[in-house]
């Protein structure tokens, strides 16, 4: 019986082809758009994980309180501040394997009389180990030169984009001499880019050229602390906030430092990520309000266009319920319809963003994410919204009285 | 009540509200049709016919009196009910065809089959069958608007055949055709009469209803005005059931 009104339905459809195609402009764009929000921000977010993963998980972060919240990392005014001394209290720490940390500050940059101002990042080269921790969190790959060596000193690292010509207007190369905050700094290694274009103009110095040019003395901005292979990390990160805490001499309420672990930072990435989602969807949400009003509209034409044929299909044994359903599968599939060219729009849509910020951009985070639930999902929904658009006129169809469908012209 | 009446209509009234005027457009109006009988409905635009059609054709329920089809008192079913029932019981000819115009010949002469919940097999399988009988089983896979008048009547007839009702209800079946495609549409009439069908015209052409019907009940006024029943090549009255008001 179902198998048989979706004909019926189809037929009809096909029947009244520009109609049809106006009516499903309407629901195909809003599915689009859903469509393509959906699958950027789950593309984001695998993006995101990723980005975690290589991070590895047995590493934790520690953080001056305030220094997120209040201009960002590395800023200078944060009114608390972490110390080397606290770098020795948590290497004290059973179950660390060992501490890094890193300081970051804005640089003003001089090459080829042009100036940029970029982010500067001082990390420890006292310590190969460290050294080697440091390197494998911000996932160091040499793509020109070497690496530091402990004995580095006014020699730099610099990231990918100072390879480009756009840069200074000049590329820059090994053994080039940049002046930041007015030292003059010998470039010894030239990073890979790591797909996000802000990190690709990053500079790396020593973490005692760092203390000279910014004089920030014992001031540490960011812990990075790496447990021991069968150490619980969470475990590790309580020991390590008690113990500073007492260090500190602070307590639970006074607390002015932050622990944040791989899972935390996730979790608060992907809460503002479903945040900003939420928003474009709500947006999409309104066009596909239009687009059901539209489903709505038609269908409304339909049954009065058709209320000879309905009091014909009465007469000859349909029953309200059987109009009915004529009318609400009719309404669904236009819905679906839409939907499915909605998904392919959506898809293609996604896939040119995609590609433009991988080549324009240089960003590997707005990939879009497939997996089946949202094609499927996408579909059911468009089909639910039009069955919902076309309830009212099918229901206005089912109750057209049979003696006065038959007379109407 | 007899076994051999199919539909009866014992005092019935139809009165419609128009504005502040109430229109009395049947008042106490008896009919008995017999099974196998070839009835005329005759009238004057506005005699009320249109209205006793569709109280026979159980399209509508009476606002007084009772309507009986095969003994079964309608007017307490539900629309569904009554929609089910006449699918099944009256197969409907009308003037202007009616065919949905989306679905091909076939599809149509097989839509009744489809609410009484026959399959998609059974369904065409009659169809074809039926639109043989009318002589248009090549003409299958055309739609309404690719047939003439004519032929969209023959297919019409298929349709009212398919769920092979005891009764086929033809409003002015002729009424939108050449005389010639009219007479076609009357032999296909007479000859399911002579199988046995009972046939019901609505006609407002005296000689239409002469030459094919045995019963003729003239209406005008909204009340039966006469019954002429031929009875070997003669036309005779026949004495009325008296209207009695409940």
């Amino acid at each position: 019986m179902i198998k048989d009104y979706f004909k019926l339905a189809t037929k009809n459809l096909k029947k009244r082809k520009l109609q049809s195609w106006l009516t499903l402009l309407g629901i195909l764009i809003s599915i689009a758009t859903i469509f393509m929000l959906i699958s950027l921000s789950l593309g984001l977010e695998n993006a995101v994980q990723e980005q975690f993963r290589s991070l590895g998980t047995d590493k934790f972060f520690i953080f001056a309180k305030g220094s997120m919240e209040s201009g960002g990392i590395g800023s200078n005014t944060a009114a608390v501040q972490l110390t080397l001394n606290d770098i020795n209290t948590i290497e004290k720490v059973q179950g660390v394997k060992q501490v890094t940390y890193m300081n970051t500050g804005n640089g003003k940059i001089e090459f080829n009389k042009k100036i940029r101002y970029a982010i500067v990042i001082g990390i420890p080269l006292d310590n190969a180990e460290i050294f080697k921790a440091m390197s494998e969190t911000s996932s160091f790959k040499i793509d020109q030169g070497r690496l530091f060596k402990e004995t580095d000193k006014k020699k730099i690292m610099i990231g990918s984009k100072y390879a480009e010509e756009n840069t200074f207007g000049k590329k820059v190369g090994i053994k080039d001499k940049l002046l930041i905050n007015g030292e003059e700094f010998e470039v010894v290694g030239i990073l890979q880019s790591v797909g996000n274009p802000s990190d690709d103009q990053n500079i790396y110095m020593s973490f005692s050229d760092f203390k000279l040019i910014y004089n920030s003395g014992e001031r540490v901005d960011q812990v990075i602390v790496q447990v021991n292979p069968n150490e619980n990390l969470s475990d590790v990160a309580k020991k390590v906030e008690k113990k500073l805490r007492s260090a500190r001499g602070v307590t639970e309420k006074t607390q002015d430092f932050e622990i944040l672990t791989p899972e935390e930072l996730l979790q608060s990435v992907n809460s503002i990520l479903s945040i900003i989602t939420g928003f474009l969807l709500s947006v999409a949400a309104i066009s596909l309000i239009v687009g059901s009003i539209g489903i709505a509209n038609t269908m409304y034409t339909s049954v009065l266009e058709r209320t000879r044929e309905i009091g014909v299909m009465k007469a000859i044994g349909a029953k309200n319920l059987d109009v009915m359903f004529i009318f609400l599968i009719e309404s669904g599939l236009l819905g679906l319809l839409g939907g499915i060219l909605g998904v392919v729009v959506g898809l293609a849509i996604g896939k040119v963003i995609e590609v433009i910020a991988v080549q324009q951009l240089g960003t590997t985070l707005l990939r879009i994410g497939t997996p089946w639930y949202l094609f499927v999902g996408c579909l059911v929904f468009s089909f639910i919204v039009g069955v919902l658009s076309g309830l009212i006129p099918a229901w206005q169809a089912s109750k057209t009285k049979v003696v006065d469908a038959l007379r109407y012209e | 009540m007899s076994n051999k009446n199919i539909i009866e209509l014992r005092n019935v009234a139809k009165h419609y509200e128009m504005g502040e005027n109430l229109v009395k457009a049947l008042d106490c109006v008896n009919i008995v049709i017999e099974k196998g009988d070839f009835v005329a409905i005759m009238g004057p635009s506005g005699s009320g016919k249109s209205t006793g059609m569709n109280l026979i054709g159980s399209l509508d329920l009476a606002t007084e009196g009772e309507i009986y089809l095969e003994n079964e008192d309608i007017e307490n079913l539900t629309e569904s009910e009554l929609a089910q029932l006449r699918g099944k019981k009256i197969g409907f000819i009308f003037q202007q065809f009616n065919l949905v115009p989306n679905l091909t010949a076939l599809e149509n002469v097989a839509l009744p089959m489809l609410f009484q919940g026959e399959d998609e097999e059974d369904r065409l399988r009659k169809a074809e069958e039926l639109l043989a009988i009318v002589e248009l089983k090549d003409r299958k896979e055309h739609y309404p608007n690719q047939l003439s008048g004519g032929q969209q009547q023959r297919v019409a007839i298929a349709r009212a055949l398919a769920n092979d009702p005891e009764v086929i209800l033809a409003d002015e079946p002729t009424g939108n055709l050449d005389t010639k495609s009219g007479e076609k549409i009357m032999v296909f009439l007479g000859e399911l009469n002579k199988k046995g069908k009972t046939i019901i015209m609505v006609t407002h052409d005296p000689d239409l209803a002469k030459e094919h019907a045995r019963t003729i009940y003239s209406i005008r006024d909204g009340k039966v005005e006469s019954v002429e029943r031929k009875v070997k090549n003669k036309w005779a009255k026949i004495k009325q059931n008296t209207c009695r008001r409940g």
